[in-house]
């Protein structure tokens, strides 16, 4: 069994493959396993030997292969020869899912429908479960559950372990808009995610401040939904053009200047929207226009320049890379610019700040071994250089390594780097380091 | 020898390795079946020991069974070196990853032979140690495929190839036996020297499970600039001359002008288009001032040989990006045609204007695309012949190609490779170059370390009739 139209990993792709290798060591189930099969280049010979039939598309290793990649896209970011990756292994996955969804056992069918069919579809749905698991966590359920061996009956222990602590209220974009400080530069579409919007609204509450601070109006149109990221990773091609065409439409007529995502993993999708709609010319041009808007609040702000109304943080940090935002976007200097102009923060990088902490969206439920391998790694990284706050720009990244550090019993905390500077605006004390005349007005 | 492996013995394997590192499954050997060329073979299995008496164990029970072994480390040869030929199992040595020492006052470094070029690099370069050879592939080499290809890389014009830093090998011998050649001290001639016949032996007389490496102390400074030629034979002369007048460069890396197409073509780099090639300079050492007596004495010798452009970088960064380009060729040359037959032939200095001449003569008599570029400074050049291997009249001239040009290193006192090694691309030109009785030795050699011929079989030596480049398809022709 072959691919089958639609979502075909394209040939071009994977024939520009040289097999030089460089990918290797990049890789995190490369480093961790040490098998050519578990790294990029092997994972692109598997792809091109089904497209060739040379391989059964439900073959057990290549199901396996296409799912215990992370789709971190760490490969992608040094090939040599400009290999697109993510446009490989996406497709795989959807002809993977499509293939051996009928095998799969009927909870595990009725899960997925649920979560990605119907939750990440909804965001109305999706604040309605997450108040759901908000009481639930107040009430102490979890534990209640785990007690009685509950969770373990519905295998969903591990799924309970990672889901984050919901926020007390959620960032609902109700076509709200918020004035820029001073000259106003842009207008800005706030994108306020699926996860985000539930689980870190102050991280949303942050993004809208620090953007006002930098001279943006800030609107959230009502018309916005999840970016379809985690359906595109897990095989749900279809879904994730559904989700795709309501956020290039909202944005079209919102007319913002440019849209915002503060999460890493949303903000690569974004930008590859344009890569859904091979089949849909029209589309296709259209989400290459909304792609070419869309900037990470880091980027952003790295881009357009931020107030100096900065107050002083005593504080040691080390940043993490979102493998979205380093490898997927290439964002790696602008976060750390950002952290940089914070007066009093020391910054102390990493080993191996790039390499992914197995979050990786879903990737917690469907690979759970691997995902904890390289949790473990991760926080073994950052004990070697002690902070008091991991600053990252993902929610996935802070979920894993807010999980991994607590298993640890490390008290660090982690952080957006629009937590950071908005922290750093609220400290600010005019008194203590007068800024000149000319600098932006305060409120 | 077997062309299969009974469940027996793969579960000796795995009695050996433990199960999880013993792979039989389609996928894996799918994975395990090439290298950094286009050749694919099934291998009859994929073990990955960790340790040395592993090893010895693995080749101790491929001895009794008749089993051919390939090793192999990260893959990314161009000799096509580790593709498994003749049911073959493929030995991976990549979990031997450790980095066992480190000794500042005898410089040198012990490492097993996963360890990757560029690993080693950081870290003793971090003591302001340094291991000069720097194969391209330095980010995605081991240091077991460097000694075994006996690698070599930009800065070997100063500094000399891989075998010029092996101080002693622990090798596993085909029988399984361990033994050690070499050590820590710097002088030793103790019998034949045995480190430089295992380094760049392509696995064909055991697997390598321990280096030591000879260390240098890290220079502190170093320059680079890029000078333009209007005439190849300009820039040829440019290199034998710098050489001439005493001077010793860290590099000079030639690239001509359809190299530089490519390159533009492939990523836009603002390289000179209108010259018929460049020269990129390195120098390095402990003192500025007499790096820039040196970098003004080449820039004055490039100018008498007709240079046009000099750019000199005056940062890091700047230095950086004059390297990019080079650094990027390879893929470049992939995107102009489909396939490439990428050739690492090594002449003297001397002859270099003739080796460019030749090769534009041979690229239109054959109607093939032939660019040129490399190691100008050591006469290491690698002329790439683009072709698309499922094109069997092309490939006809594209081997005639290849022939003429061994031919011509040959005739201008040169050899078939400078780096890659032989392995399985230019085997069946071996005799051509060494001659009968060299290869009678070698033979010899061969047959008396490896009596049943396990180790890697298929590789280096002709075999009139046998498979080589041309001959063995790719498994998607």
């Amino acid at each position: 069994m072959t691919f089958t139209a639609p979502d075909i990993p394209p040939a071009d792709v994977f024939n520009r493959c040289v097999r030089c290798g460089l990918c290797l060591p990049t890789c995190p189930t490369y480093v961790e396993t040490l098998v050519e099969t578990s790294g990029p280049r092997g994972r692109i010979a598997l792809i091109k030997a089904v497209a060739e039939a040379r391989l059964d598309l439900t073959s057990p290793g290549f199901v396996h292969q296409m799912s215990e990649c992370l789709d971190c896209r760490a490969c992608e970011a040094v090939c040599p020869s400009g290999v697109e990756y993510g446009r490989l292994l996406e497709p795989a996955r959807t002809q993977v899912q499509r293939a051996v969804a009928a095998r799969q056992p009927w909870h595990v069918r009725m899960l997925r429908w649920f979560l990605l069919d119907r939750v990440f579809s909804s965001m109305a749905l999706l604040r309605f479960v997450a108040g759901l698991l908000r009481v639930s966590q107040r009430l102490g359920l979890p534990s209640l559950a785990r007690a009685t061996g509950l969770l373990r009956v519905l295998g969903l222990e591990d799924a309970e372990k990672l889901s984050p602590r919901i926020s007390d209220r959620f960032f609902v974009p109700r076509d709200q808009r918020w004035v820029a400080e001073g000259k106003r530069k842009a207008t800005a579409f706030m994108h306020a995610g699926c996860v985000m919007h539930v689980a870190f609204a102050n991280v949303d509450e942050a993004t809208v401040r620090v953007l006002q601070k930098a001279g943006c109006d800030v609107i959230a149109p009502s018309a916005q939904g999840c970016c379809g990221a985690i359906n595109i990773h897990a095989g749900e091609m279809e879904r994730g053009r559904e989700l795709a065409k309501r956020n290039i439409a909202a944005f079209e007529r919102s007319g913002a200047d440019v849209y915002i995502i503060n999460a890493a993993g949303c903000g690569s999708t974004l930008k590859e929207y344009g890569n859904l709609f091979a089949e849909e010319p029209e589309w296709a041009e259209r989400a290459a226009a909304f792609s070419a808007r869309v900037r990470d609040v880091t980027e952003w702000l790295d881009e357009i320049g931020i107030s100096a109304e900065l107050g002083v943080l005593e504080r040691t940090v080390t940043y993490q890379d979102p493998c979205h935002l380093v490898h997927a976007q290439r964002i790696a200097g602008a976060p750390r610019r950002l952290l940089a102009r914070i007066p009093g923060l020391r910054i102390r990088e990493m080993p191996e700040s790039s390499l992914c902490c197995g979050s990786a969206g879903i990737y917690n439920l469907t690979q759970p071994a691997m995902a904890e391998r390289l949790q473990k790694r991760k926080v073994a990284n950052i004990m070697r250089v002690t902070p008091e706050i991991v600053v990252t720009a993902n929610p996935g990244c802070a979920m894993q390594m807010a999980a991994g550090l607590r298993d640890a019993g490390a008290d660090i905390a982690i952080k957006h780097v629009v937590e950071m500077l908005d922290e750093a605006y609220a400290a600010y004390n005019p008194s203590i380091r007068p800024e000149p005349a000319s600098a932006a007005s305060s409120v | 020898m077997r062309t299969d492996v009974s469940p027996n013995v793969l579960d000796e394997l795995r009695e050996i390795t433990g199960a999880a590192h013993v792979l039989t499954a389609d996928e894996d050997l799918l994975t395990y079946g090439f290298d950094g060329t286009w050749y694919e073979r099934r291998p009859l299995a994929v073990v990955l020991p960790a340790t040395t008496a592993q090893v010895s164990a693995i080749h101790k029970l491929a001895t009794r069974e008749r089993l051919a072994i390939t090793p192999r480390a990260l893959g990314s040869g161009l000799s096509g070196g580790a593709v498994p030929l003749a049911g073959s199992l493929i030995l991976s040595i990549v979990r031997m990853n450790a980095i066992l020492e480190i000794d500042e006052t005898n410089h040198v470094a012990v490492v097993q032979p996963g360890v990757i070029n560029a690993d080693l690099q950081t870290a003793v370069e971090a003591r302001k140690l340094f291991y000069p050879p720097d194969p391209s592939s330095y980010k995605q080499s081991a240091i077991g495929g460097n000694v075994a290809e006996n690698a070599g890389g930009a800065r070997c014009l100063k500094y000399g190839v891989t075998s010029n830093y092996v101080q002693a090998l622990e090798v596993v011998l085909p029988d399984g036996a361990v033994f050690r050649t070499g050590g820590k001290m710097v002088k030793n001639v103790t019998g034949y020297d045995l480190r430089a016949l295992f380094t760049g032996s392509e696995g064909t007389l055991g697997t390598i499970t321990e280096i030591t490496l000879r260390l240098i102390p890290k220079p502190r400074f170093s320059r680079t600039a890029m000078a333009t030629f209007a005439q190849i034979d300009d820039a040829a002369r440019t290199v034998t001359a710098v050489m001439a007048a005493g001077l010793i460069p860290t590099s000079i890396e030639l690239l001509d002008n359809l190299t530089m197409q490519c390159l533009e073509e492939f990523s836009p780099a603002g390289l000179p288009l209108d010259a018929d090639a460049i020269l990129l300079f390195a120098v390095d050492g402990d003192h500025e001032p007499v790096l820039d007596a040196e970098s003004a004495e080449i820039e004055r010798i490039a100018r008498a040989n007709g240079a046009g452009e000099i750019r000199v970088a005056h940062s890091q960064s700047e230095s950086d990006r004059l390297w990019a380009a080079r650094r990027v060729i390879a893929p470049a040359l992939a995107r102009k045609r489909p396939h490439r037959l990428g050739e690492d032939i090594s002449i003297p200095r001397s002859a270099i204007p003739d080796m460019i001449a030749r090769v534009r003569v041979i690229a239109a008599k054959n109607n093939v695309m032939i660019p040129v570029f490399g190691h100008a400074g050591d006469g290491n050049l690698h002329p790439n012949i683009l072709c698309d291997r499922r094109d069997a009249e092309e490939m006809a001239r594209v081997r005639e190609a290849a022939r003429e040009i061994f031919e011509a290193a040959v005739d201008l006192g040169g050899t078939l490779s400078g780096e890659h090694g032989i392995g399985l691309l230019k085997k069946q030109f071996m005799e051509m170059d060494v001659g009968p009785d060299a290869l009678r030795v070698m033979r010899a050699i061969k047959s008396a370390i490896d009596p049943l011929g396990i180790m890697n079989p298929g590789k280096i030596f002709p075999d009139p009739g046998g498979v080589d480049a041309f001959t063995l398809p790719g498994v998607s022709s």
